[in-house]
């Protein structure tokens, strides 16, 4: 290596730095490339699928009720059993979720105990989703005797998604600094008064978006409620609100997908690929408002 | 409810000693403070001051790890067997160093603690809030602006939020650590006027390490060192020439600290 | 108020007007205190909830397959015969050796797609990224990750089968290779959000000390910052993993779905192309026809019964599986915790 004895040299190119510099380029357009095979089949494949869909995707898919076996008319009842299980869903797992999340954050000490509680939020969440489909159907389908019933499956899709709320909103309370806490306190507000005025009301962006990311989970989920209540057809009047009681079994967007495609021949294809879309465009339009709300909490930062 | 009083000491520290794991924060501190008037308490850094503050209203106990021996009473009423301490807390009005604002408006700011005690009138609560911030020597500043947030404050302005919110839930102690760092000289000379007012019915804790703010302001000074009180007299004395103590003799002329 | 007469009934109504203002003040920190200590009371049980349902989920699987596991299991037939033949009229047998096959193939194969590519674009996402872009990547990353299974699956019949097909001349599409890909796919988002966490992770003071010795960012990278983060990055590939061995309705959907396992003497030995079934699948296609018989008066169970049992202890293995992968996983996060 050349002796860098004046300035000059030091800033001439050696030999060496041409290399490093090369390889470095090199480097980067392996992983952009890399970054750029992984998403392509997100752009790609769901222009594909609406190009494939494109025939099928009516009004009348979308409010009538599937005929002929399932090779003509629609998927409303599938789409408004989704919209029951999700609902009913998140009203179990909203509230028992935020409320573990608080006290995670507010009231749990560093000790043994708050460590098992996180350890049993992370093992929830790693359960895989067909152990939550046997989970449901040995404790809510047999052993409460809920049977095959809109209620069996959204308990257990609450229960499903109750980690992730729960591990959101601990971060979205964690968000909101300490001081803040500390000066309510010093004022005499008890632990809940504190986090009903400031810390609640600040972080509740952070939580719906944890909330919405689940919504968009639990509408797309087959296997929790395969065994649990969701059943291959089942008969509602074109447009009814309210077809399923609590009770009953029902139709869910999911697991129409599923059947459609892998045991009913004959499907046109576009109406496979409509069945995809709207359950795809669902769950990315949803998706895409959380990342929304997301960033217009960051952007509007009160502190 | 503030008993009628008969003992002339307000306030009765005994042998308090704060540990956090290992190391003693306070060891043994016995000190008694006179109802109304300003008790300063100045130290260099690391004296226990702060711990001292937190522990007379109770906020040590929020902390992790620390352990409290000794007594701490109030008009006679250990505050330790106190069952409502948020109570306590409101009694006792507290400024630390950090100016810390909260995510509301300024209004709301300084009418937090009283809208949790009872359900004022609006016409109630505007004269508390524009008492307080007069008091803090924040209204001339703010008062157009009342809507605004509280944390888009200068810290200086800040601060005397903090002392605003301090007063607003009209404590009969009041807690100031250090309370001038963020703030120019001009506004401390404001609210030193204010406290000098204050104290004609207001017991004030001052914590401080200018220790000319405590010679102008307080009636009596303690001061700790390491945990431990080298000596505790009326603040004359203290900073006399001849305190009796050369460790406050040193101190006070700036040979440490 | 009537008109006082005296000042006795002055002092009177004066003191009632006092009274029922303090009796509402009364009630007011009555109510205020009850419903605190209500709201903390549910707090409290909210936060012990999800080791009540953990426990349930357990338990709850473990009633179902109870019976099989006392009745008729034999462990070296059950993990290691490859014969799963429930429905059998004269010889069921429960072998799942075939089943973990298929399981550990298409994980396999769904790491060696992911495992490379998430990395660089974790690499690619952190540190030779543009802000802007790098805002953009991750929200599509986010919306990989949105994908449901059923929708992948449906993907993986419909457009990767013929693909598969045209590309290497197989029968059918729907085999090792293809739920590999598929479930590859699924498993980049996760890994990609947790190794670039861990790459972050790494203290500047680290990358500064680097840098000021004259290094190149990708030196940086692959000298400083990987080493450092390789238990994360491990972390990362570890849960990429138990996602794929977990994931249902995209293996059901893309396998082919037959009791083989694919491996042999014969060149190229791993036959990606061959259809498989794994833990998943079968649980999943086998549960609806699986009846669930009740004992019968001498406590012990007919022989369709074990069927539906027998499906349960799958879901049993598959737990314990996740679990351990799981906890392996968050002792490796804690092992770097301590070392910091």
């Amino acid at each position: 290596m050349a002796r860098i004895d004046t300035i000059q040299n030091m800033f001439a190119a050696t030999d060496i730095i041409d290399v490093k510099l090369k390889t470095q380029r090199t480097v980067k357009w392996v992983f952009g490339s890399m970054s750029v095979v992984i998403l392509i089949p997100l752009v790609v494949l769901t222009a594909c699928l609406v190009v494939r869909a494109w025939p099928s995707l009516t009004w009348d898919f979308l409010t009538d009720i599937p005929k002929s076996g399932m090779r003509a008319g629609g998927i409303w009842p599938a789409l408004v059993g989704t919209m029951y299980t999700v609902t009913f869903s998140l009203l179990i797992a909203v509230p028992v979720g935020v409320l573990a999340g608080i006290y995670l954050n507010e009231y749990a000490r560093d000790n043994w105990f708050t460590r098992v509680v996180h350890l049993a939020v992370v093992n929830l969440a790693g359960v895989p989703s067909i152990v939550h489909a046997l989970f449901g159907l040995g404790a809510f389908v047999v052993f409460a005797g809920l049977g095959k019933s809109v209620l069996s499956a959204s308990l257990t899709l609450a229960i499903m998604t109750l980690p992730v709320i729960i591990v959101s909103t601990k971060e979205a309370l964690l968000a909101v600094p300490a001081t803040f806490r500390m000066a309510c306190w010093n004022l005499g507000a008890s632990r809940w008064q504190t986090i009903r005025t400031i810390v609640l009301p600040n972080s509740i962006g952070g939580i719906l978006t944890g909330i919405i990311l689940q919504v968009c989970r639990a509408a797309g989920e087959t296997a929790p409620i395969m065994f649990t209540g969701a059943v291959f057809f089942k008969f509602v009047q074109r447009g009814d609100l309210f077809p399923y009681k609590p009770t009953e079994q029902f139709m869910a967007l999911s697991y129409h997908l599923h059947t459609i495609s892998t045991q009913v021949p004959g499907v046109p294809e576009s109406m496979l690929y409509a069945t995809a879309v709207v359950l795809l465009g669902f769950v990315l339009v949803f998706n895409t408002l959380a990342i929304v709300l997301r960033t217009w909490i960051r952007s509007r930062k009160k502190w | 409810m503030v008993e009628a009083m008969t003992q002339s000491n307000y306030i009765d520290i005994e042998d308090l000693t704060v540990r956090y794991g290992g190391k003693a924060a306070l060891d043994g501190v016995s000190i008694s403070i006179p109802r109304n008037g300003v008790f300063a308490i100045i130290g260099p850094a690391n004296s226990g001051k702060t711990t001292l503050l937190k522990c007379i209203n109770r906020t040590i106990e929020l902390e992790a790890g620390v352990s409290v021996k000794g007594r701490i009473s109030i008009d006679g009423r250990d505050t330790r067997q106190i069952r409502d301490v948020y109570g306590l807390r409101r009694r006792i009005g507290m400024v630390f160093p950090l100016p810390v604002g909260l995510p509301l408006s300024i209004y709301d700011n300084v009418a937090y603690a009283p809208r949790m005690l009872k359900k004022h009138s609006k016409a109630e609560l505007d004269e508390t809030v524009e008492r307080c911030l007069r008091q803090a020597a924040l209204w001339d500043e703010v008062k157009d602006r009342l809507k605004s947030l509280g944390t888009l404050l200068s810290g200086g302005q800040q601060q005397r939020l903090t002392i605003a919110r301090a007063l607003s839930h009209d404590p009969e102690i009041l807690c100031l650590d250090e309370f001038s760092i963020a703030i120019d000289p001009v506004t401390t000379m404001r609210i030193e006027d204010v406290l000098l007012e204050l104290k004609k019915d207001m017991t004030i804790i001052l914590v401080t390490n200018l220790v000319q703010q405590a010679r102008r302001l307080s009636d009596n000074t303690c001061f700790l060192n390491m945990g431990k009180v080298v000596q505790d007299a009326d603040t004359d004395t203290m900073f006399s020439d001849n305190p009796g103590n050369q460790l406050t003799y040193d101190y006070i002329h700036g040979v440490f600290g | 108020m009537p008109p006082t007469e005296s000042v006795a009934d002055d002092t009177k109504a004066l003191t009632a007007a006092r009274s029922s203002a303090a009796w509402q003040g009364t009630i007011r920190k009555v109510y205020r205190y009850l419903s605190e200590r209500i709201i903390v009371g549910l707090i409290h049980l909210a936060g012990v909830s999800a080791i009540i349902f953990v426990f349930c989920i357990f338990y709850f699987v473990f009633r179902e397959g109870w019976p099989f596991l006392r009745d008729s299991f034999d462990v070296k037939g059950f993990f290691l015969s490859e014969e799963w033949y429930p429905t059998s009229e004269v010889n069921r047998r429960y072998g799942i050796l075939a089943l973990l096959a298929g399981t550990g193939t298409v994980t396999l194969v769904a790491m060696l797609v992911a495992v490379p590519f998430s990395l660089g674009t974790a690499v690619f996402i952190s540190q030779f990224c543009g802000k802007k872009a790098r805002e953009v990547m991750k929200i599509l990353i986010e919306l990989l990750a949105a994908i449901p299974s059923v929708v992948w699956g449906f993907i993986g019949l419909m457009v990767m089968n013929p693909v598969i097909v045209k590309l290497t001349g197989a029968p059918i599409g729907l085999n090792v290779l293809n739920a590999g890909i598929i479930v590859g796919l699924m498993s980049v988002p996760i890994i990609v959000t947790i190794a670039e966490d861990a790459i972050r992770a790494v203290p500047d003071g680290f990358i500064e000390a680097a840098e000021a010795l004259g290094a190149t960012r990708w030196q940086t990278v692959y000298k400083v910052i990987l080493p450092a983060a390789k238990s994360g990055l491990l972390a990362a590939v570890l849960l990429g993993v138990g996602r794929a061995v977990g994931e249902t309705m995209a293996v059901l959907m893309c396998t082919g779905h037959s009791i083989n396992i694919p491996f042999d003497g014969h060149p190229p030995y791993f036959h990606v192309l061959e259809s498989v079934r794994t833990l998943t699948a079968t649980i999943a296609a086998e549960m609806g026809e699986a009846p669930r018989l009740g004992a019968n008066a001498d406590g012990t169970y007919p022989v369709e019964a074990f069927h539906y049992q027998a499906l349960f202890v799958v879901g049993i293995v598959l737990f314990a599986v996740t679990f351990i992968i799981n906890v392996t996983e968050d002792l490796i996060v804690k092992g770097i915790r301590k070392e910091k």
